[in-house]
């Protein structure tokens, strides 16, 4: 005999991010481009207007997507559809739980509507998933509600160096936190901002309490392989798979390069896969480099 | 020498099996490779993207031998995207299924995420109470051929749980609680495997 059922509780929402570990999830912004990711082997979508490369080139106010752009591509594909927010916008995160998207992202690369409170997620049936720089960051989030973090890195630059500061920096941060005794880890609780009881079960489970993808920067299957080793649970890739060069690269290059992106998280622990997988993809996106950025254009700085 | 679980590793909570296993002092190996796979006595094909989980068998050349693996009466277990991908057919037309398991099924049964729940079951051969089973996007079993076992239905008697032969399927997640139990109960059914 079975009992009532209970949807939206916390186990339920961090279960979906457990079932996309080593996958990648790809930005598109219409369902042909969900259709080449899904093919691809993505094993999420994330819909979106423009991709963070526009969005930068673009500048003025980036907001969420119009629902009927994000129905769209649910319709087209059968893997899960996540969209995003901006930072604080509660409004823009009940219109994306009322059309079933099946994450959001609480996401920097909008423009944050609130530049001192965060969405409080746990009110929501939907899970979250919400960017960090370090373990601090991390766990303020999970402790309003995300279901799963991802490192922030910069997005729409192409440059990984920023997603490996941050990736590096939470598992060292992590690492630290093993070697703790409890006075410590309360004096450390005080240093980055978190709660003491997450970084318990830091401490207990070894790891991040919900999975943590990598994101920002990453723009080709041997960026993707180094952010697996370094430990993200899987990867998000942004502007890698649809931009070529300093252009929209065709069907053929987008799919050939989502194929590539993909095998190379599956395989990110044999060289010889990830070599394969490199192999005649064109010419990468042109990208900037993160540290000609001037702080006040930085997305990574959004939110705290 | 005891008998080597492999755990299917392409995408999805392996990881996640692989702790479960370990809990229960278990010998396991990730499989993404044919070479891996027929080193291993028995197969977990875990939760995750049924649909990338398809793509990738295809693109690493290893249906015919995941097919191959399960008819030579090798235990394995699939959960959730694995009991997809063991079905006959499924209600979708996608992605293609190995075809192993006499169910039908149909994806994404209880909808989208905000429809994901968790609940208590009873489940056949499984003693100490009820089970805590956690469904994520979960299938339902819509059809079962005569030779399948049913082991836990929910109150509005869909098939979650249901057992032909060697093959074992649930639509929900065992590896994401710390209840055992139904590793256990696959883990006798490799070591009963082992001694034929």
């Amino acid at each position: 005999m079975a009992t009532e059922k209970e949807t939206g509780t916390f186990q339920v929402k961090t279960g979906l991010a457990q079932m996309l570990k080593g996958g990648v999830i790809m930005d598109v912004v219409n369902a042909e481009q969900a259709k080449i990711a899904e093919d691809a082997g993505a094993c999420s979508v994330m819909a979106l207007e423009r991709v963070p490369a526009d969005i930068r080139a673009d500048g003025g106010v980036a907001r969420m997507s119009d629902p009927s752009m994000i129905e769209e591509i649910k319709l087209a594909v059968t893997i899960p559809v996540m969209a995003k927010v901006r930072i604080g916008h509660f409004i823009e995160a009940r219109i994306l739980e009322s059309i079933g998207v099946d994450y959001i992202d609480e996401s920097e690369v909008l423009t944050p509507a609130d530049e001192e409170h965060h969405v409080w997620k746990h009110d929501f049936k939907v899970p979250f998933v919400c960017g960090c720089r370090d373990l601090g960051e991390a766990l303020r989030r999970i402790g309003e509600g995300a279901a799963m973090i991802r490192t922030k890195g910069e997005a729409g630059t192409g440059d990984v160096v920023e997603a490996v500061r941050h990736m590096r920096t939470v598992m060292k941060q992590m690492r630290r936190v093993q070697g703790m005794g409890d006075d410590e880890l309360t004096a450390f609780a005080k240093e980055i901002g978190a709660s003491l009881d997450l970084l318990r079960q830091v401490k207990t489970l070894g790891r991040m309490p919900v999975v943590n993808f990598a994101a920002g920067g990453v723009a080709t299957p041997a960026d993707a392989a180094l952010m697996m080793h370094l430990g993200a649970d899987g990867v998000f890739v942004g502007s890698g798979v649809f931009k070529a060069s300093n252009r929209a690269a065709t069907i053929e290059e987008a799919s050939l390069r989502a194929k590539a992106i993909v095998k190379a998280v599956t395989h990110y622990e044999d060289p010889a896969a990830v070599a394969d997988a490199s192999r005649g993809l064109g010419e990468a996106m042109v990208g900037i480099s993160a540290r000609s950025i001037s702080a006040e254009e930085l997305l990574a700085t959004r939110g705290w | 020498m005891s008998p080597t679980v492999g755990v299917l590793a392409l995408q999805g909570d392996f990881e996640e099996h692989i702790t479960s296993l370990h809990r229960l002092g278990a010998d396991t190996r990730e499989v993404r490779t044919e070479a891996q796979l027929s080193s291993v006595d028995s197969l977990v094909i875990p939760g995750g993207e049924s649909t990338s989980m398809a793509k990738l068998m295809d693109v690493y050349a290893l249906r015919e031998p995941l097919r191959g693996f399960a008819r030579s009466g090798k235990p394995v277990w699939g959960t959730c995207a694995g009991l997809i991908l063991l079905a006959r057919r499924l209600q979708e037309d996608r992605p293609e299924p190995l075809g192993t398991m006499d169910t039908v099924v149909q994806r994404n049964g209880f909808g989208r995420q905000v429809d994901s729940f968790q609940t208590k079951l009873d489940i056949v051969g499984i003693a100490g109470g009820p089970y805590l089973a956690l469904f994520i996007r979960a299938p339902k079993i819509v059809e079962v051929g005569p030779a399948v076992e049913v082991l836990a239905t929910l109150e509005d008697n869909t098939i979650v749980a249901a057992r032909e032969d060697n093959i074992l399927v649930t639509a929900f997640h065992p590896e994401l609680t710390t209840d055992d139990r139904v590793h256990e109960f696959f883990l006798a059914m490799a070591a009963e495997a082992s001694t034929r």
